[in-house]
């Protein structure tokens, strides 16, 4: 395969980029569809964000200050809809649009028309859902979980747009992800056995077949939902004889699955930056591989640990305790490996490896949350709390997003061949860092002390708590124009970077010059050992 | 502005006089169930478990980071696997999941042994309030009540100091006695909403087309808050739960007199009522139920919400105002009232709308009226 595409530009070594704003609508490169990718996630990222603040400053205090409880509820629910789909997804998207290909010695992708189109769908997918805001009677409100018969029966007229939104990003996701598949099994460069593969290539192999096989069944509740609001179906009313519950069984037979999508890429960023900057080969990349596999397997089964309290058999409460519980097993491994790479090695500490650290501490926390969560009994009282709330942003926001972060520190030298100024980094992450712990640890103590999640106003007892998550969320939002402007900085000024701009960098994508050629590898690279994991 | 801030000062006052009793409020709560202290002990187990783990974990990786620094002239090793560790932090882990997973599976089984109980209570939620309904064979299982929010407006809306059960307060508790095994059956008449007292240590969502089991034996009396825990719509922050537990004889009192109304109302339905009678009670219920669109004066809030001074239905046929009320406006905020009113409150609060605000109809509605319309259809 990559024998054929080198013969197609052998003989035009100068090919660039078209010229003009064209350019971004018409292209295939690999590496412009992964810039696009993360300046659109990073755009879903700051609206996302202004939503936080609007529901973080509506609960400053208690009482109704700012916003209707109707408003409210849309701003939690876009908010979350956007941050997962439009922010988190996106930019791991772009992560493998740019990496991949280098990482495995290709020129491209393997399928770059339609690289072009997954990419295009999203911003048409994402302004119609926005949109439904200004729409009468309002945008989502129901929660990014979308519950019918709240969805349904009693949602906005705008409901349909978000179906037929959701859809659109499910077509994305699929496209983006057979791309990833289809340019990891054909395109690597020979020699590149699949154990030989860096993790960040194995972790997006294994959450693009995670991608197809769940969003088809998202594609297909969202589909249900359509034909219950506009054909008389009843899937999921009750009246009609369907079941509410059914909907959250297919939800979250998708949901789950889609929070470990957006977690295991970064398993993968983590597992490159910290061998890096610790001077040492990451510790067990076998065991790391099947860990990420079991991980995958069990994030099928255990489900409806999200619907503890929706009333199940005592048998199946045991069994989903159970095996959610065995999830604990696997991320432990990982983060057992990635200490023991630490352990002996030679570290210094740049930004990428501040942020890494941080997703190691952070996330740990998360996972040991989750585990109290896994409990089944003691769950009954933490669910739908603030304690889960803190539990899925310390997995996701210290997890998922610093490992983003973390990731455009450690390869901007390599897109832009320019350097990030090091202090104004290290500034952006102590921020981040005080920012989001100053915001979600206290959610633990509202939780347990009885706060309901999703609430516009709250008893007074909640109110320090809830003073002190609005401080964190300003304070970190904050943090992150900053990071606006310091990437800014860099494209314009930063200094030079080298080919292999860290001392301890390895892999493919490092033996290129500065930034990249815009065709990655016109010819397969060698690949060494010194280079590669195994 | 500054006039809200000033108005919300003796708020803030208050607060940080209550400091002392925030600081209880980091935990979740014991709670007054043998249910919900085995819920605690499980929860601080599995905390504790946590917490040593974290311990033994960051210490680990702090240590490193303080001691394994290019900059102490740490040269790296170069080892890069060892089965033996990677079987050790896979078979630990599970063993300490198995003597979680123990005690947790017990307290589950406990909590599922619904069996045996001396009362049952239906708990049925709707947009955005609780129904409470004792199932009773002797009294048909017709003595059932509304829980609604009892905080004003204007406490939410910042124009009053808040009080100390802000948001936590009903216009009327469910009673239970104490030292009963009282079975709630939970479900929905609309959207998923979420029934959960903390210091019971249950929680269950409220299901259209399910019930749901859940049950307690309170062994303190006390009056214990909760909240809905499940997103149902706008209101879902303002539909609070509140159970009173009453020592056995009192609440057998209490059940009692209760009942005794129940008969009385239900021979009401037959009664016959005068103008006056009706608008009383009419204005009322006007007052509970409608005036929070249609306005205390009648005016509503047009187009959204309509007048009911010179309305076509409120001076039209009064069947037809009856029916309206009764079944509700499909696709619109107004609900079918048939199903939380009775007769008697459903004749006397069209009555009322038909000769208030300047209405004046003409004619009587009474409670058989409202029967035979409900069951001619
Ligand atoms: C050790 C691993 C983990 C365990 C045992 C675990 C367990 C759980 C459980 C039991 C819940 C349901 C809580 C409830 O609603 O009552 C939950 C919620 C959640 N978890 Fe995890 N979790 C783990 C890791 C993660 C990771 C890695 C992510 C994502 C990156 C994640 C994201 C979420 C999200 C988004 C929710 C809440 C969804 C919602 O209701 O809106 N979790 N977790
Ligand atoms: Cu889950």
């Amino acid at each position: 395969m990559s024998e054929v595409i080198h013969a197609d530009h052998h003989d035009d070594h100068a090919h660039g980029p078209a010229k003009g704003m064209l350019r971004w609508l018409y292209t295939t490169n690999h590496k412009d569809i992964g810039t696009l990718y993360l300046w659109f996630s990073f755009a879903m990222f700051l609206i996302g964000g202004v939503m936080a603040l609007v529901i973080r400053t509506e609960l400053f205090q208690p009482g109704l200050q700012f916003i209707e409880p109707e408003f409210f509820n849309q701003m939690t629910t876009n908010h979350g809809l956007i941050m997962v789909f439009g922010a988190i997804m996106p930019a791991f998207v772009g992560l493998a649009n740019w990496l991949i290909p280098m990482q495995v010695g290709a020129p491209d992708m393997a399928l770059p028309r339609m690289n072009n189109l997954s990419f295009w769908i999203l911003p048409f997918a994402f302004s119609m859902m926005i949109s439904t805001l200004f729409m009468e009677g309002g945008g989502p409100n129901f929660g990014w979980t979308f519950y019918a018969p709240l969805s349904t029966t009693y949602a906005p007229d705008s409901v349909t747009y978000f179906i037929f939104a959701v859809h659109l990003m499910g077509a994305s996701s699929i496209m983006g992800s057979i791309n990833i598949i289809a340019t990891i099994l054909n395109m690597r460069a020979p020699g590149m056995t699949l154990m030989k593969m860096p993790m960040f290539v194995w972790t997006w192999l294994i959450t693009a077949y995670l991608l197809i096989a769940v969003m088809p069944v998202l594609a297909g509740a969202v589909t249900m939902m359509l034909f219950d609001i506009h054909f008389n179906t009843s899937f999921f009313n009750a009246a009609g004889g369907g079941d509410p519950v059914m909907f959250q069984h297919i939800f979250w037979f998708f949901g789950h699955p889609e929070v470990y999508i957006m977690i295991l890429p970064a398993f993968g960023i983590v597992s490159h930056i910290i061998p890096t900057f610790a001077r040492k080969q990451l510790f067990g990349y076998t065991s790391m591989v099947y860990a990420v596999a079991s991980i995958a397997f069990l994030s099928f089964i255990v489900w409806a640990h999200h619907m503890f309290t929706v009333g199940m058999p005592l048998a199946g409460q045991l069994f989903f305790m159970y095996s959610t519980m065995l999830i604990a097993v696997p991320t432990g491994v990982k983060v057992f490996n990635w200490i023991s790479t630490m352990w002996r090695g030679s570290m210094t500490f740049e930004t990428p490896m501040l942020f890494a650290i941080a997703f190691v501490v952070l996330f740990t926390i998360g996972g040991l949350s989750g585990l109290m969560l896994a409990i089944t009994p003691a769950d009954y009282q933490y669910h739908d709390t603030y304690f889960v709330v803190a539990h899925f942003h310390y997995v996701l926001v210290p997890g998922a997003l610093f490992s983003i972060i973390a990731a455009v520190y450690f390869w901007i030298p390599k897109w832009t061949g320019k350097m990030y100024d090091e202090s104004l980094g290290k500034l952006h992450f102590w921020l981040s860092f005080i920012g989001v712990n100053v915001t979600f640890f206290p959610q633990h103590f509202s939780g347990l002390a009885g706060m309901p999640r999703r609430i516009p106003d709250y008893a007074l007892q909640f109110a320090d708590f809830n003073m002190i998550s609005s401080i964190g969320a300003f304070i970190f939002g904050f943090s992150q124009v900053f990071f606006l402007y310091v990437l800014i900085k860099t494209i314009r000024s930063g200094a030079p970077a080298k080919g292999r701009s860290w001392e301890g960098a390895k892999g493919l994508e490092w033996t290129l010059p500065s930034p990249a050629p815009y065709h990655s590898f016109t010819y397969p690279p060698e690949v060494k050992n010194e280079e590669v994991h195994g | 502005m500054k006039n809200q801030i000033l108005r919300m000062l003796p708020g803030a006052v208050a607060l940080l006089a209550s400091g002392a009793a925030i600081a209880d409020e980091l935990n979740m709560r014991v709670g007054v169930t043998d249910i919900s202290r085995q819920v605690y002990d499980l929860h601080m187990t599995i905390f504790y478990i946590c917490v040593a783990i974290g311990v033994v974990v960051f210490g680990v990786l702090f240590w490193s980071v303080f001691r394994h620094r290019k900059s102490l002239g740490a040269v790296p090793a170069t080892f890069h696997e060892s089965t033996k560790m990677e079987l050790a932090w896979t078979i630990v882990p599970t063993l300490i999941l198995i003597v979680m997973a123990i005690p947790a599976t017990k307290v589950l089984v406990a909590m599922y042994d619904t069996g045996g109980e001396d009362m049952n209570i239906e708990v049925r939620g709707y947009q955005w309030k609780w129904q409470y309904k004792y199932l009773d064979e002797d009294y048909n299982n017709s003595f059932s009540f509304f829980s609604n929010l009892a905080t004003p407006k204007s406490q939410i809306k910042n124009r009053s100091v808040k009080t100390d059960n802000y948001l936590l307060e009903v216009d009327e508790h469910l009673r239970i006695p104490i030292n009963r095994k009282v079975r709630f059956l939970v479900t929905s008449e609309d959207v998923i909403h979420a029934w959960w007292v903390p210091d019971f240590g249950i929680k269950r969502d409220a299901v259209p087309g399910m019930l749901n089991e859940l049950w307690a034996i309170v062994e303190e009396p006390g009056i214990y808050r909760g909240q809905c825990t499940e997103l149902c719509g706008k209101d879902h922050g303002f539909m609070p739960i509140v159970v009173e537990a009453m020592p056995e004889a009192e609440f057998d009192a209490w059940y009692a007199t209760k009942v005794s109304s129940e008969v009385v109302r239900q021979e009401s339905m037959t009664k016959t009522f005068t103008h006056d009678e009706l608008m009383v009670q009419g204005e009322g219920i006007y007052g509970t139920y409608c005036s929070s669109c249609h306005m205390a004066n009648g005016e509503g809030v047009p187009p959204v919400f309509p007048a009911i001074a010179g309305s076509t239905v409120a001076m039209g046929p009064r069947d037809d105002h009856l029916s309206l009320v009764i079944n509700g406006v499909a696709g619109s905020a107004m609900q079918a009232f048939g199903k939380q009113l009775d007769a008697v409150q459903l004749a006397s609060v069209v009555h009322y709308q038909r000769h208030a605000f300047g209405n004046d109809a003409g004619d009587i509605s009474q409670p058989q009226d409202v029967i035979n319309l409900s069951n001619g259809q």
